[in-house]
Formats: structure tokens, C-alpha cells, sequence
């Protein structure tokens, strides 16, 4: 069993790469999905502008894109910190 | 053939097939009851969770919305996708970790207090039993089509053979009979969206014919259906309608209601291992998001096809007439008589107000036709004249989407009541036949309420499921949460926080839909809501602040959590020596 010091370093790198991968997901739907929607439709796709695809379509393929991303991550600082299976 | 017999036989077979595999593979133990073992794979269990979590209310109503509501109903596409993230990295892997089998159980030990637990389950049953009223709307809608009955009758036929199909398996038979589930309503959502996508923008991929240009006017097919919109007096189709903080507070109402729904969670507690409960959820959003992406393009395309039913000429000529419908072919040659159809389930309705003959369907007062939303995906086949067994998959789809739904939450609401509550508190001496039995009646009550419930729905199939989501975000998400990222709350602050998340949000839906959703008891509508421009819907997220916030403020006012709940809380985050669940 790693120590507790190990163990507080492994829950901080871990809270760091959750924090970074919610602010990408909070900016491609909150964001460019609502908010900032106004800002970017100057940007044309398709009949409308780039917000209406992120709030039917990019942000569903971010949020993929960020769990997989997360899942890898995490693998490799498991094993980084000796806390794998 | 008949459009009738071949619904029966469609349907019938899927449905053989799922009875066949829940017999197959019937519980023996509680534990298999419960949660299958644990030896199921990430992807199996990522498409049986995409199964569980696409219901009637995905499959069949969704569509339905945003073909009506355009850009402002966006919050149902990434609340019901965003939830996953929020899952991946905040809850699911610390729960498999913690390895025991239900969410109650969890709050119970995390908060030392057998009365989080009971408040847990409480809130597991509000947010459960919404839910199912939402796939008994479902359910009632898809079979009053494909048996040619009233609304009522199909709705009954459906409970029963939920009843049925619940009752007999447990979890594991779920698990599988899920995973065909998923392959049957993926199929039937896909196939017509291909088939309706070519045909309007030749392209084969709809989520790419929606941003593709209408084979008929040249221009892309979004701008086509705002013209038509405005040209009947409609808002625009792209363009925002509601308030950016309704559409905020709902889209985040949506996510963490996602990530605190019980029968969703507990799917994760199947998994062998921590990274797998991560992966897990990854896998589960590829197979959701598949349905997710072609819900835009259905929703649409059907929008402008129903468009172009009642003006078969262009919006600017003679609509529908009376005389159309009823020979069921328009002056272009065009088969119309899904109308007809769809009349006799009572869903749809058209009145010759003015006399005229034709049926007008616009925006003002003298609008003739009424469409009931959530018959959107299940007559866009027809509507579209596609060829008849497209139309009975769709029904096949359709309920089987209801049907995988209604049976997880039925186990998540049956394993609270047996485990959670009569095991672990009432009668810890009960015999695992005795357990059994308990869950089967607990079934059996919620779907006898949420059968009675669903005759008079508190909205459309996915607004009712908003409403669940709501309550699974005001009380146990933030619980869960807090569990896991902080060793500071403590149970005064748990209890307090869960008690006041629920009951703001239970008391602001009810006065906005009824109390106890009986029509006619409210004192606000969603149109003119309470507090600012926030509906019913999206007062989840006010609810989690709150229960947030008073779980803060009390658990900083009284004693710290003891110190072997504090190592607990170090060991979920930790992934190593997570092995097999414990029953207690």
C-alpha cells in the first residue's frame, strides 16, 4: 500500500485533470453552446451559425472526445503512483 | 400485407427475443438480482446502459420536442450527453471503488446514518417514479399506434407487459436482454433517419444531411425550414426563443439530474474494476450518442415534411383538404393517410374551423391542426412514406426503448425498497426469498402509480423525465458528490442538504404542475413561472445549490466526520484493492 503522502499526490494530480477537462466541457456547451452562442454567429455552417451545431452536435462529440481522454489519462497516472489494479 | 399484421409480427418477434433471453437468464441469487455478478464487460455494459438510459423519452419523444422547439430544446441534446463527463470523472469510478450495491447504501455509510440512508432512498423513489410515469406516457403513445387503440387502452396493455417482463428477471436478465434492446432501437431510430435524410438532402449520414442542402429548394435544409416557419407565422427555427438562463439552469438541470439518477449509477457497480468504470461511461456515450446525433436531423427533417404534408404545394397555396385525408392521398399523388392514422389514437387532431375544407396549420388563432409532440419519431416514417416494415421497426424500437428503461428503474426502485430499506432497517433477519418478494411488490406498486399517473401525464413523455432529472439533481447528486470530494460534510450536513435540495424542487414542480402532478392544483404555469423565467424543469439546478449549499454551512456548524469515515473517503479516491462487492 503507497503511502498517504503518495495517495495525496495521486488525488491532486487526479482533481487537476478533472478541473482542466471541466472547463473544456463547460466552453464547447454552456459556452459556445449558449452563452457565447451570440459571439460566434458571424461563423456560417450549414444555414445557421457555429453555435447552433455545437449545441446539437460538437458538444456531444467533445464530451466524447474527454471521457475517453480522462480514462487514458487516469490509466497512466495509476500506474504512475503504484494505485492500479 | 397489412401495415397492422406486420407491426404485430415485428414487434412480437423482438419482443420473443427479449422474453426468451430474461428466461434464459433468470435470477438465482440476490446478488444476481441485484447487479449481475459483476462480470460484465465495458462495452456490453456500455450498450446495455445506453439502452437503460435511452427511453421513451429519447427515443420516442425527444424528436417530437425539438422538431417543435428548434435551438431552445438544444438543452436535452447536451444535458442528456453532458451527464457522462460528470459520471466519468466525479462519481462512477469512487463508487465502484466503495463496492457495495446501491446508491443508498453508499450515502448510508459515507454519512454514517441510517437516516441519509432512508432520506436517500426517499429521493431514489421520487425521482424513480417521475421517471416511469414519463415511459408510461411513452409506452401509451407507441402502442395506441401499432394496436390501432385509444391513448388510455395502450397505455394499460403497456403496464402490463412491463409488469411482466420486470417482475421475472433481475439484473442480470436486464443486462443482457438490454444489450439486444440497444440493437433493435438503434436500428429502428437510424434506418428511417437514413432513409428521410436522402431523400430530403442525398445525403446518407443525417447528422451531416442537417447541415446539408435541401434537394428541392438548393438551399441547406435549416434555412429552408426557417423560411417555411416563418412564412406559417412560427419563430425561427435556429434562433433562440427562451431565456439564456432558462436554458442554462435546464441544460444543467439535465447533466448532474444525468449523473444522479440511480439506475444509471448502479450500472458502474457492474463493472470488474475502477478503470473500467471510467471507460465504462465512455462506452456508454459512444452508443448514446449515436441516437444523440441523429435526433437532431429527425427532429428537423420531420418538421419539414409535416410541413409539407398540410401544404403539398408550398406554404403560400391551398393547404390539406378534408377530402385528401380522408381518400388518404394529396393532389400530388402523395400518400397522406397517416393522418387518419394517427387521428384514431386521438394524438393528433385537426378541426375545420373555418369551414373551408382545408385543414390550415399555422401559427395564429385560426390554427386547425394539433400534434401531439411525442408522435413525432414514431409517425416521421410514415410521414415520410417510407415502406412498411421501416414503420414497424420503429414501433418495435420505440418500445423497446420504454420497456429497457422502465425495467432499470423499476430494479433500482425494488432493490431500495428491499435492500435499503426493509434489510437494512426494518428486518435485518428477512430471508433472501423474502428480499425477492419484497422488491417484486415494490415493483409492482410503482407501476400501478405511475399506470395511473401516466393517463394524465404532467407534460410530453421527455418533459416528465426532465422533471426526474430535476429531483435526482437537487437531492443525490450533490450528495454523492460531496461524499467523494469532501471530508468535511458530515451527516447533519447530508440529511439537511438532501431534505432541502428535494423539497424546494418537489414544492416548486408541484406548484407548477400539481400537486402529486394532479392537473388542475397548480397556481403557476411554466409560461409565467415563479421565479424569474426558471420552468418547472429547470429548477433542479437551484434545488442542487441549495442542497449544496445547506449541507456546507451545517456540516461547518457541527462536529467533523469521524476519523474512519475520513480514511473511507481516502480509500474510494484510491483505485487499488477494490475486489469484489460486499453485501451487508
Amino acid at each position: 500500500m503507497a503511502d498517504n503522502s503518495d495517495n495525496n499526490a495521486y488525488w491532486s494530480a487526479n482533481k487537476r485533470i478533472i478541473g482542466i477537462s471541466l472547463v473544456i466541457w463547460f466552453i464547447c456547451s454552456f459556452g459556445f453552446g449558449i452563452l457565447l452562442r451570440p459571439m460566434l454567429a458571424g461563423i456560417k455552417i450549414g444555414g445557421t451559425d457555429l453555435g447552433f451545431w455545437f449545441a446539437q452536435q460538437g458538444s456531444i462529440l467533445v464530451f466524447l472526445v474527454l471521457i475517453f481522454a480522462y480514462a487514458a489519462r487516469m490509466n497512466k497516472l495509476d500506474k504512475e503512483h503504484g494505485v492500479d489494479e | 400485407m397489412d401495415q397492422f399484421t406486420l407491426n404485430l409480427i415485428v414487434v412480437g418477434a423482438t419482443f420473443a427475443l427479449y422474453i426468451g433471453i430474461a428466461i434464459w437468464a433468470r435470477a438465482g441469487s440476490t446478488s444476481e438480482f441485484y447487479a449481475a455478478g459483476r462480470g460484465v464487460h465495458p462495452v456490453l455494459n456500455g450498450m446495455a446502459t445506453g439502452a437503460d438510459w435511452m427511453s421513451a423519452a429519447s427515443f420516442i419523444s425527444m424528436a417530437g420536442i425539438i422538431s417543435f422547439g428548434g435551438y431552445d430544446t438544444s438543452a436535452y441534446l447536451m444535458g442528456w450527453t453532458g451527464g457522462y463527463v460528470l459520471l466519468a470523472m466525479l462519481l462512477a469510478p469512487y463508487l465502484r471503488k466503495f463496492g457495495k450495491f446501491t446508491v443508498p447504501e453508499f450515502i448510508g455509510d459515507r454519512f454514517y446514518s441510517q437516516a441519509a440512508r432512508t432520506v436517500a432512498v426517499i429521493c431514489l423513489i421520487t425521482a424513480s417514479i417521475t421517471y416511469v410515469i414519463g415511459q408510461m406516457t411513452g409506452v401509451g403513445v407507441a402502442f395506441s399506434r401499432f394496436l390501432e387503440v385509444d391513448n388510455t387502452t395502450g397505455l394499460l396493455i403497456g403496464a402490463a407487459i412491463v409488469f411482466f417482463y420486470a417482475v421475472i428477471g433481475g439484473m442480470k436478465g436486464i443486462t443482457y436482454t438490454q444489450v439486444a434492446q440497444y440493437v433493435v432501437l438503434i436500428i429502428a431510430y437510424t434506418i428511417p433517419a437514413i432513409f428521410i435524410s436522402l431523400q430530403l438532402t442525398g445525403n446518407p449520414i443525417p447528422p451531416l444531411g442537417l447541415f446539408s442542402d435541401h434537394v428541392g429548394t438548393g438551399e441547406p435544409i435549416l434555412a429552408t425550414l426557417n423560411g417555411l416557419l416563418q412564412d406559417l407565422g412560427f419563430s425561427e427555427y435556429t434562433k433562440q426563443s427562451d431565456t439564456t438562463l432558462n436554458m442554462f439552469l435546464f441544460t444543467v438541470s439535465l447533466m448532474i439530474g444525468t449523473a444522479g439518477l440511480p439506475h444509471v449509477i448502479v450500472r458502474f457497480f457492474t463493472v470488474p474494476k475502477v478503470s473500467d468504470a471510467r471507460s465504462s461511461a465512455g462506452w456508454a456515450l459512444v452508443f448514446i450518442a449515436l441516437l444523440y446525433l441523429t435526433a437532431p436531423a429527425v427532429a428537423a427533417m420531420a418538421r419539414v415534411n409535416l410541413i409539407d404534408t398540410f401544404y403539398p404545394n408550398g406554404t403560400s397555396e391551398a393547404a390539406l383538404s378534408l377530402a385528401e385525408i380522408e381518400a388518404g392521398v394529396d393532389n400530388q399523388g402523395n400518400r397522406v393517410d397517416w393522418v387518419r392514422n394517427w387521428e384514431t389514437t386521438g394524438l393528433l387532431a385537426f378541426d375545420d374551423k373555418n369551414g373551408d375544407g382545408l385543414i390550415e396549420y399555422n401559427a395564429s388563432a385560426e390554427n386547425e391542426l394539433t400534434v401531439n409532440r411525442d408522435i413525432i419519431t414514431l409517425a416521421n416514417p410514415e410521414i415520410a412514406n417510407l415502406p412498411g416494415w421501416v414503420i414497424a421497426l420503429v414501433a418495435a424500437g420505440g418500445l423497446a426503448a420504454a420497456l429497457s428503461t422502465a425495467a432499470g428503474l423499476l430494479m433500482a426502485i425494488a432493490s431500495a425498497v428491499s435492500h435499503d430499506l426493509i434489510k437494512s432497517q426494518i428486518n435485518p433477519s428477512i430471508s433472501e426469498k423474502g428480499e425477492l418478494m419484497a422488491a417484486r411488490i415494490a415493483m409492482a406498486v410503482a407501476i400501478a402509480v405511475a399506470t395511473y399517473l401516466g393517463m394524465n401525464p404532467p407534460g410530453f413523455a421527455a418533459q416528465t423525465v426532465a422533471l426526474a432529472f430535476g429531483l435526482a439533481a437537487a437531492s443525490i447528486f450533490p450528495a454523492l458528490m460531496m461524499g467523494i470530494f469532501s471530508k468535511r460534510i458530515n451527516n447533519k450536513g447530508a440529511v439537511a442538504g438532501m431534505v432541502s435540495g428535494l423539497v424546494v424542487t418537489i414544492v416548486y414542480i408541484f406548484l407548477h404542475k400539481g400537486w402529486f402532478f394532479i392537473a388542475g392544483t397548480n397556481s403557476f404555469t411554466d409560461a409565467d413561472p415563479l421565479l424569474l423565467s426558471i420552468k418547472s424543469t429547470s429548477f433542479g439546478s437551484v434545488g442542487a445549490l441549495v442542497n449544496f449549499a445547506v449541507a456546507y454551512v451545517v456540516s461547518n456548524a457541527t462536529d467533523e466526520p469521524p476519523a474512519e469515515i475520513q480514511d473511507l473517503v481516502e480509500s474510494i479516491r484510491i483505485p487499488r484493492g477494490a475486489g469484489a462487492a460486499v453485501d451487508h
